[in-house]
């Protein structure tokens, strides 16, 4: 079969923040780049993004500096973060914002005419730069603005199935195209991996259909390590109603201009736990939590503003004990300011518009008069392909990934409005060392017979056609286990059984057929997908197993507390030369006394 | 409404016709997710273009009862189910397969308007000050989603096929975004004028209408765009102006 070969020096896989970013950055250091989309161009997951991009630019508060940012996102991330990332974004972030200004965003404005900065979840002064409820429009629209002056192939609508290698360095990719299901070879020196994540292994997802873990799967394939797979992000506030509309995200942003959570006896229940980490910067009173939101600097964060693994948390258990409401959830209302400020209506539709659009015109309520009823979504993967905290490369030479795929600068949580930054952060820096490592080192070489191989196992759904299994009632199976066994709190049996049926559901894959031609055919793209699924399921799944506490977005009902002997290392999932999954208890490398020393000072 | 009636476009490169399907509509459902119900079970290589289901992304953009609509945002409980529910692809744009159109053009348009050119920096780090009631109108067109139902809309482009000629009401509305951000220093009217055509616009307001984030599309961009080109190439005292000062009239105008 006569396949299309096309030549770049750096492939940038998925056109998000992190790909836009790093692909610019790839262009700027003046080589030959090419950038692979599974969706239009602009229509990524990114531009879903909601609150803002967190950046300790101190234009709101003045006592805001990266230290502080550095020591949120370390705290948040229950330490087990790499530093160096946490480190770098801290630092470089307020950076990658004035840049995206520069490049023409059009950010909510201070009176003296700044950047403006509101409250977040487990930031400790008002850091997210941000335009209404709609940051991730913004941010994704201004790089794909700027990116089409660059010298940058875009391939749209275009799937990655493999990468190719050249002895133990990466030499391209075999792609589809969705719209014909053509095959193209990208050959390349170097690869970023900038996929998203992995949302749509679980049934309630914020998450587009886009994020079906493929460079998390593509790497792992080629021999890359995956670290910290078993912390998932539930994002504690998702529509719960309509069902159709079940897990839409409802943004943080709510809470951070003073939206309360009750139950259904109308109590403000997250007043009843915080964390002892957290009592310090916690507001005693509502009046209190109220002035906080208002911009008041004498006042501590509501508890609504914990981080999103305990808020998740406490609503499943309000849920659980039956103070839920009348579908599933609690009430979060941003309606009961009007008590306190005039002309409320209009104030919450000004700040959040998306939202007021999103309830009213999904579920027929207005939120400036109406609580809305949210409960926790599967949102964000923590964990993801391990990598160098400078450069972003994986252990794989050649193989870089930024953004959600990679993992290291959340830990076991992380922060409202840290992917934005995270994306601008690291997917420069892997754009700019795929560069160097593209302009450094000679050509790699497609190897024919790789290729041939890798068309054979893509078309073999076809061979079987309509006598195999179907692809969407075993990605629903999937989808309906991950949501039930290895969701927000998690025992071992259960998880166990996970790992059962990831195995059965891994048979009947290898039997899937689908039906018509090869152009723009869902049911095929489905079957494709099924593969990297399952194999990150089952590495969320042995992951879990493997941590025997509770920490972060991982929640153990048979390990409730968190035990300070799983404080020192993170979980590798590696492939073993027969193709099996190995786990390996990796020791975090210990920190320099500088940052040792500001997450002291930060913890008054 | 439990088994309600749809007739789907199914083909491909605009060869085909309508087919009926049948399936259950239960509460909250929105056009998209019946269109995904039928997929799983009736028809599973029916081709749709999605992304995020919360109309953020603008890709299920289809002619919903004959409106171009975003299938996500349009509740079944809107829809009269009397008679079938009619779902087609975009009719402005070469047709792909089944609801799925070839938007491409759109993203060729865009390279050719010039790129946004910031002022010297205000502050001596390098940053700008802007006020938030000097940006409230730019950003009412950056909310746009580019789900091209404006374009598709468009009876220069869906009827008089002017691709080659005319930018449509997305990129009047790009434009606009450019020219009155605060920082912005380039001028786009000469190629509003002549490259662009501005002028064929003769505002229907159709564009409008059809928004799904609700961009007053017509009186807000496009409206003053025309207005700042007659100004500048029909306007004898701004002539006169421009002929002493030797240069184009951007940045005296309010």
């Amino acid at each position: 079969m006569s396949v299309e070969r096309i030549e770049h020096d750096v492939l940038v896989i998925g056109a998000g923040g992190a790909g836009l970013r790093a692909a610019i950055a790839a262009a700027d250091a003046g080589v030959r780049v090419g950038l692979v989309c599974k969706s239009l161009l602009g229509k990524a997951h990114t531009v879903m993004a909601e609150g803002g991009m967190a950046a300790a630019m101190g234009h709101v508060d003045d006592r805001d500096n990266w230290r502080v940012h550095f020591a949120d996102t370390m705290r948040g991330g229950q330490y087990l973060n790499n530093w160096r990332m946490a480190e770098l974004h801290a630092k470089e972030a307020p950076d990658r914002v004035r840049e995206l200004e520069a490049w023409g965003a059009v950010f909510d404005r201070t009176a003296d005419g700044r950047i403006l900065q509101r409250n977040f979840g487990g930031h400790r002064y008002p850091r997210l730069a941000h335009v209404g409820d709609r940051t991730g429009l913004e941010m994704i629209r201004t790089l794909q603005d700027h990116a089409i002056h660059q010298a940058i192939d875009v391939h749209m609508e275009v799937t990655v199935s493999a990468l190719l290698m050249d002895g133990g360095r990466v030499a391209g990719a075999l792609a589809y195209d969705r719209e014909r299901g053509r095959f193209r070879v990208f050959a390349c020196k170097a690869i970023v991996l900038a996929t998203g994540g992995v949302g749509r292994a679980f049934r309630i997802t914020s998450n587009s259909w886009e994020y079906t873990a493929d460079g998390h799967a593509l790497a792992w394939r080629a021999g890359a390590e995956l670290m910290d797979m078993e912390f998932v992000q539930f994002h504690p506030t998702g529509m719960v109603w309509p069902p159709s509309v079940r897990g839409i995200l409802v943004t943080e942003g709510v809470r951070g201009e003073g939206g309360v959570l009750r139950n259904s006896q109308g109590k403000r229940f997250m007043f009843e736990d915080i964390p002892e980490n957290y009592r310090n910067q916690t507001a005693d009173s509502e009046e209190e939590g109220w002035r906080y939101t208002q911009g008041d600097k004498a006042a501590r964060r509501p508890p609504e503003l914990l981080t999103r693994d305990h808020v998740a948390r406490c609503i499943q258990r309000e849920v659980r004990e039956g103070r839920g409401s009348p579908h599933g959830g609690v009430f979060l209302d941003i309606a009961w300011i009007k008590e306190r400020i005039p002309n409320a209506p209009e104030h919450i539709r000004k700040k959040l518009p998306s939202m007021y659009h999103q309830f009213m015109q999904l579920a027929n309520i207005d939120i400036t008069t109406t609580p809305m009823e949210v409960g926790p979504t599967t949102h964000y993967v923590m964990g993801g392909v391990r990598v160098d905290g400078d450069s972003q490369m994986s252990t794989v030479p050649g193989l870089f990934a930024a953004g959600e795929c990679a993992a290291g600068l959340h830990g076991a949580n992380r922060l409202g409005g840290n992917s934005l930054s995270d994306l601008l952060v690291f997917g420069r820096r892997a754009g700019e060392h795929a560069a160097t490592f593209a302009r450094e080192n000679p050509g790699a070489r497609v190897n024919q017979g790789e290729v041939d191989a890798a068309v054979s196992a893509a078309l073999a759904p076809f061979d079987r056609g309509a006598g195999g299994e179907a692809p969407y009632q075993i990605q629903h199976e999937l989808q309906d286990m991950m949501q039930e066994l290895v969701g927000i709190v998690r025992t071992e049996d259960e998880m166990a059984r996970a790992l059962a049926g990831v195995a059965r559901l891994r048979e009947r894959a290898a039997r899937v057929g689908v039906q018509g031609n090869r152009e723009y055919n869902p049911g095929w793209h489905t079957a494709l997908d099924l593969d990297n699924l399952l194999i990150i399921s089952e590495a969320i799944g042995r992951a879990a197993i493997e941590r025997k506490e509770s920490r972060g977005g991982h929640f153990r009902d048979d390990y409730p507390e968190k035990d300070p002997a799983y404080a020192s290392f993170n979980i590798v999932v590696k492939r073993g030369a027969d193709g099996s999954m190995h786990l390996e208890r990796r020791p975090i490398p210990p920190m320099p006394d500088e940052l040792k020393a500001i997450i002291e000072e930060q913890k008054a | 409404m439990p088994n309600t009636q749809f007739r789907i476009w199914r083909g491909e490169r605009g060869n085909g016709g309508f087919r009926d399907y049948t399936t259950e509509v239960t509460e909250g459902m929105v056009v998209l997710d019946a269109m995904h119900q039928i997929q799983a079970e009736h028809a599973n290589d029916m081709a749709i273009r999605w992304n995020c289901k919360a109309g953020k992304c603008g890709s299920c953009s289809a002619e919903i009862n004959g409106s171009p609509r975003l299938m996500c945002m349009t509740r079944m409980d809107e829809l009269p189910t009397d008679k079938p529910i009619t779902v087609e692809p975009m009719r402005a744009f070469p047709h792909v397969r089944d609801l799925v159109t070839d938007v491409s053009w759109n993203f060729e348009v865009k390279k050719k308007i010039r790129k946004f050119r910031p002022r010297t920096p205000d502050a001596p780090d390098g940053t700008w000050r802007m006020q938030q009631v000097d940006v409230d109108r730019v950003q009412e067109f950056r909310k746009c989603i580019e789900c091209f139902l404006c374009q598709d809309v468009c009876h220069v482009l869906r009827d008089h096929h002017k691709h080659d000629e005319f930018i449509g009401p997305r990129f009047f509305v790009y434009s606009a975004a450019l020219e009155m951000h605060p920082l912005d220093t380039e001028d786009r009217l000469a190629d509003l004028k002549e490259d662009q055509a501005i002028g064929y616009c003769n505002i229907t307001k159709c564009c409008t209408k059809v928004c799904p984030e609700h961009i007053t599309i017509t009186d807000n961009a496009i409206i003053p765009l025309k207005e700042r080109v007659v100004d500048e190439f029909y306007d004898p005292v701004v002539k006169l102006v421009r002929l002493f000062r030797g240069k184009s009239a951007k940045g005296t105008r309010g």
